[in-house]
């Protein structure tokens, strides 16, 4: 129960996240606005446990939830068969780029704070 | 047989198909890479939408017959970013405290994967609608589709260049760090969570607790970040 009241509450702010943005006309999508509500929201303890009870069941599955876009990847076969192997290098390359960058930047502003 | 044939032309036409077939492909996908260990190449994900797509291409399903089953699947992405906001508020403390080096971090790793990106893309002479599809493809596949609308990209496929990026990071990314001799599982986990955002965070949370909150922690960051700086992005991209 306590799980759909905080699935309830996800809903409400992605709601409010969506009528804000289109309303206000920000460049934000919808469900950040959401999330940076929430994050507000959490302050007001009686919504903590059920919204942590549903996030956790969410962020648990995450990687399902990219399933049915990446199974769109058929749709653009025509495009990836002329430009496949420079996209992927693209790609590939500049994954590596990002989180190498990440990752050192990380570690080098942690050490002097201990 | 005929009978066979009309049972798979109307099971495959209902949304009970695309939802039924992910889910089971997925727990199996799930279920296998457990039993070998979790290796990067045993990626849930990859091995389901690769199972996936040969299932539509080899019976003929159009993807959104697929997709009229899946989406219930896919409408998940938005409340999974508001849920986001969990992880951040649980670690709230040591986010207060290591909030320069973390902001300096997902800025330093965001602008480098979207800057690279665009940049080996123009070099080797890619069209300007798939650069800008390119741009956003660290941000988590919703966010992305939303960032490469506005950059004048094609949303569908800024969403699989985020999904690919994903798996790039999953796949590959402990490697790299082995190489670099980056060890620590906080340091890991936020760079796959800032380069290769849900795919990654959820590899980082199969090898250790620690690694998973830090790459929560980053996806949630690279999308508040990405989405702020958006309006800056057009210039930027007019030089290409």
């Amino acid at each position: 129960m306590s799980t759909l009241h905080g699935f309830a509450w996800l809903l409400l702010c992605q709601s409010a996240g969506e009528v804000l943005v289109r309303l206000a006309h920000l460049p934000l999508p919808g469900p950040v606005l959401g999330m940076l509500m929430m994050a507000g929201l959490l302050a007001w303890s009686p919504v903590r446990a059920p919204v942590g009870a549903a996030a956790d069941a969410l962020l648990e599955h995450l990687s399902l939830l990219f399933v049915p876009v990446g199974v769109g990847v058929i749709t653009h076969l025509a495009l990836l068969s002329q430009f496949g192997a420079r996209i992927l290098a693209a790609l590939v390359l500049s994954t590596w780029v990002g989180l190498a960058a990440a990752a050192l930047v990380f570690r080098a502003l942690q050490r002097p704070a201990g | 047989m005929r009978d066979f044939v009309e049972l798979w032309v109307y099971l495959s036409a209902t949304p009970l198909f695309g939802l039924t077939a992910t889910l089971v492909t997925y727990l199996l996908a799930h279920a296998a890479s457990l039993r070998l260990g979790q290796p990067p190449w045993a990626n849930p994900v990859l091995w389901t939408v690769l199972v996936l797509a040969a299932l539509l291409m080899a019976s003929g399903t159009p993807y959104p017959t697929y997709f009229s089953g899946a989406q219930f699947i896919h409408f998940l992405l938005g409340p999974a970013v508001v849920a986001l906001a969990w992880p951040l508020w649980q670690r709230r403390g040591r986010l207060r405290r290591q909030g320069g080096a973390l902001l300096a971090a997902a800025l330093a790793g965001g602008s480098a994967a979207a800057g690279s990106a665009v940049a080996i893309g123009w070099a080797l002479g890619l069209p300007a609608d798939v650069l800008h599809s390119l741009a956003p493809k660290s941000v988590t596949a919703p966010v992305a589709m939303g960032i490469a609308e506005q950059l004048g990209g094609i949303p569908a496929l800024a969403a699989v260049f985020a999904v690919l990026t994903g798996l790039v990071g999953a796949v590959s990314a402990k490697y790299l760090f082995d190489a670099l001799s980056i060890t620590s599982p906080e340091v890991r986990g936020f760079a796959l969570g800032t380069a290769s955002h849900g795919i990654g965070a959820a590899r980082a949370m199969q090898v250790h607790p620690d690694a998973g909150a830090y790459a929560g922690l980053a996806l949630g960051l690279q999308v508040a970040l990405a989405s702020l700086l958006l309006p800056l992005a057009p210039l930027v991209l007019r030089l290409f």
